[in-house]
């Protein structure tokens, strides 16, 4: 008996809900339509600032086109809007999305769509499936709000990803996302080339090297320099930045990290919980993350999959150019440099016979130990065949700079550089520090790298060095009196 | 030029899909097949004494509004096509039809997969990477401008030209449910054949070469034309001449 009377409870209670629920209802209503606007990476549609539901119509064209994935290098990029990642798509919690596919009749292959966003099976892929030359239409209704991944998935799955076939769709959600000063978007993804990175010419796919998941690029918006030099971000001290990051994938999983930054909000997985103060996120293969920060400092903060390897090698490099006036109570900048005696003031020395390498008797010694020095030294950055790391760091490699003022390239060495230079053509604005060598290691690791890679072979020696130092400290001296 | 193509004699044999869940080989008896691809020439014969598969007279049901969209006119090539290219944004219909017209008919996906298993010296090179990757490489450009004779294509070992490389071809029962749209979902159907998870019941998960074709061929209807998709016809051995073959 009481267990009837439980029931009969229950179904009183659904009834006041519904009741409750009944004026809501009127806004469930669609009303008009508006074609959705599509953008490309870094780019986002604005903000939605309707306050009701209507029917969104999504034109999203496949393409498969030929572009450069790096400096030389073209790849065979399969595209939801020619461009890799695919057209960034921005709706509204319980919109009615009319969703047109289109193949373009150029295109070798079928495709389709998965939207991570889409609540039904195969997210919308079977619905989709569609031939070149032809145009499929399905609708649906996104129920949970987050910023979702899409992708293709025709079989072979794991290929239509590889070549570039993901982007992102934002549901905004109901009440809207707090006002921001700027928005990006930024998706990461790797490929798989036949031939090792940066080797120049159309690259077909390695299938392969995508089964043993051995990435050869690994990519922040489709191309190595996406977000680097003149692409880089743009934001003014003060403001807050917020990045849509997706990441396609196929395989690998990147750890999200803004260098100089703190992301003051983190909404996990772009899901509803939201964690602050946090440095480096996890953004899965065929998953989000979105992340705030204010901008309190100006200067360049640099976008990397902290697996570090994957931004120094494989190319997953951006850049965010903040502008505006210093704080230098937030950061300095250097402020001093001066000696350091770990033990104490007076200069302590434990008496012991130095073993010092007698100096090197020729060029050919020279350039010999001068190999080790760089290989030591220089290699993490300018890379073992001195081709440096575009945008990051420039070529050592048949490098201009570097050929046409020896003087000006033992001062690099030993004073290091920083600011604005122009290698090959290519700008550069990034730090070398000042290396502490010994007068015959900078002889040596100069004339080995003039003696490589069509460089002129200029022999740099020891007495040069000093000469340059001896320079550089009377012009010390005589700023100082 | 010929009104339709040489045929080569396919000896039949065994050989495992890349589709089935119990890994069963199938026979494929001996048959003949066109040695290259249907050609505009070829087909422009067809439909001048076939009125009712010229473009103007097609109906929607058997044939898409893109049919022949690459020819000048109803019954002119024009400047750039060449006659001697394989003939494209044809539909199913129309090539049964051009292929009954002959007394042929289209290949079975199991024919069509078992001769194209073949290289210049091997009935079957589908496990040399190199020859997987040659056909991956095809498969990963978008189409050229102009397509090229099958006539330059080397001959595999059957005699047959250009089966790869060139465009996709129709086969008679290319929708025989090897793949629906939501390829990682076809290992739950109630059917014989049919692609898994892009890799459960594929007899070689790395054979992406074969699995683009089956995934292309699933992407069809009867009535669609597609600007790389063209066919050859296939003849069935009367069982007299093979009895007298035997004998």
């Amino acid at each position: 008996m009481k267990f009837l009377k439980n029931i009969r409870f229950i179904t009183i209670s659904v009834g006041l809900v519904s009741l409750l629920a009944a004026p809501s209802l009127a806004q469930t209503e669609i009303i008009g339509e508006e074609i959705a606007i599509l953008t490309d990476a870094p780019n986002v549609p604005p903000p939605i600032t309707r306050d009701y539901i209507t029917k969104v119509i999504v034109h999203l064209e496949v393409t498969e086109v030929v572009k450069e994935i790096a400096d030389g290098v073209d790849y065979t990029f399969w595209t939801f809007g020619g461009s890799v990642p695919g057209k960034f798509i921005r709706v509204r919690e319980g919109d009615l999305v009319e969703f047109h596919l289109k193949n373009h009749p150029s295109s070798k292959m079928p495709h389709n769509i998965d939207l991570h966003a889409v609540t039904g099976a195969g997210g919308g892929a079977a619905s989709s499936f569609t031939t070149p030359g032809h145009e499929s239409v399905f609708s649906f209704t996104p129920i949970n709000p987050g910023l979702f991944v899409y992708h293709c998935a025709t079989a072979p799955v794991g290929m239509h990803i590889a070549n570039g076939m993901y982007g992102l769709i934002l549901v905004e959600p109901k009440e809207g996302l707090p006002p921001v000063d700027r928005e990006y978007y930024v998706m990461q993804g790797e490929f798989y080339t036949k031939d090792k990175y940066g080797t120049p010419g159309l690259q077909p796919f390695s299938m392969e090297k995508a089964l043993e998941e051995n990435a050869d690029y690994v990519l922040f918006n489709g191309s190595v320099g996406a977000l680097t030099g003149d692409n880089a971000l743009q934001a003014e001290v003060g403001e807050t930045v917020r990045l849509f990051v997706g990441n396609g994938g196929p395989n690998l999983v990147s750890s999200f990290h803004v260098i100089g930054e703190v992301f003051d909000k983190v909404y996990i997985d772009s899901g509803s919980s939201v964690n602050t103060n946090v440095q480096t996120t996890l953004v899965p293969a065929g998953g989000s993350t979105t992340v705030e920060f204010k901008l309190e400092v100006p200067g360049t903060f640099i976008l990397v999959d902290h697996s570090i390897f994957r931004a120094f090698n494989k190319g997953a490099i951006g850049m965010l150019n903040a502008t505006g006036e210093e704080n230098l109570t937030i950061y300095s900048g250097k402020t001093d440099d001066r000696i350091y005696q770990p033990e104490g003031g007076a200069i302590q020395e434990i008496p012991q016979a130095e073993y010092t390498e007698p100096a090197a008797q020729n060029t050919e010694e020279q350039i010999e130990r001068g190999k080790r020095v760089y290989t030591q030294v220089c290699m993490a950055c300018h890379q073992a065949n001195g081709q440096g790391i575009m945008a990051a760091f420039p070529p050592l490699a048949k490098s201009d700079y570097l050929n046409a003022d020896v003087d000006r390239a033992i001062q690099t060495v030993i004073n290091g550089l920083s600011g604005e230079v122009v290698v090959n053509g290519e700008q550069y604005n990034s730090i070398m520090p000042k290396l502490d060598l010994s007068d015959e290691n900078v002889a040596n690791v100069l004339t080995y790298v003039y003696s490589m890679w069509e460089n002129n072979g200029t022999v740099v020696t020891p007495a040069m060095v000093k000469a340059n130092r001896d320079a550089e400290q009377s012009t010390q001296e005589a700023a100082f009196h | 030029m010929e009104s339709t193509a040489e045929m080569a004699l396919i000896k039949g044999g065994v050989y495992t899909p890349l589709y089935t869940t119990d890994k069963t080989p199938r026979i494929v008896s001996s048959f003949l097949l066109d040695s290259t691809p249907v050609t505009n020439h070829q087909f422009l014969e067809f439909v001048k004494a076939n009125p009712k598969w010229q473009r103007k007279n097609t109906l929607p049901l058997f044939a898409d509004k893109n049919y022949l969209k690459h020819w000048l006119s109803n019954l002119e090539l024009g400047p750039n096509v060449s006659p001697d290219a394989p003939v494209v944004n044809v539909s199913w219909f129309a090539a049964r039809a051009f292929a009954s017209f002959h007394h042929k008919r289209l290949p079975s996906v199991d024919e069509w997969e078992y001769v194209a298993r073949a290289d210049a010296h091997r009935i079957d090179a589908t496990s040399d990477p190199e020859f997987t990757k040659i056909l991956l490489d095809w498969y990963g450009r978008p189409n050229p401008k102009h397509l090229k004779s099958a006539t330059t294509f080397p001959q595999n070992i059957h005699g047959i030209q250009a089966l790869h490389g060139l465009i996709w071809e129709w086969t008679s029962d290319f929708n025989n449910a090897m793949v629906t749209g939501e390829s990682r979902g076809d290992s739950g159907l109630d059917r014989n054949l049919f692609c898994a998870g892009g890799a459960v019941s594929a007899t070689d998960v790395t054979n992406y070469a074969a699995f683009m074709r089956y995934a292309f061929r699933a992407s069809l209807k009867g009535n669609y034309t597609v600007e790389n998709l063209g066919f050859r016809c296939a003849r069935t051995i009367p069982p007299s001449t093979e009895s007298k073959k035997q004998s």
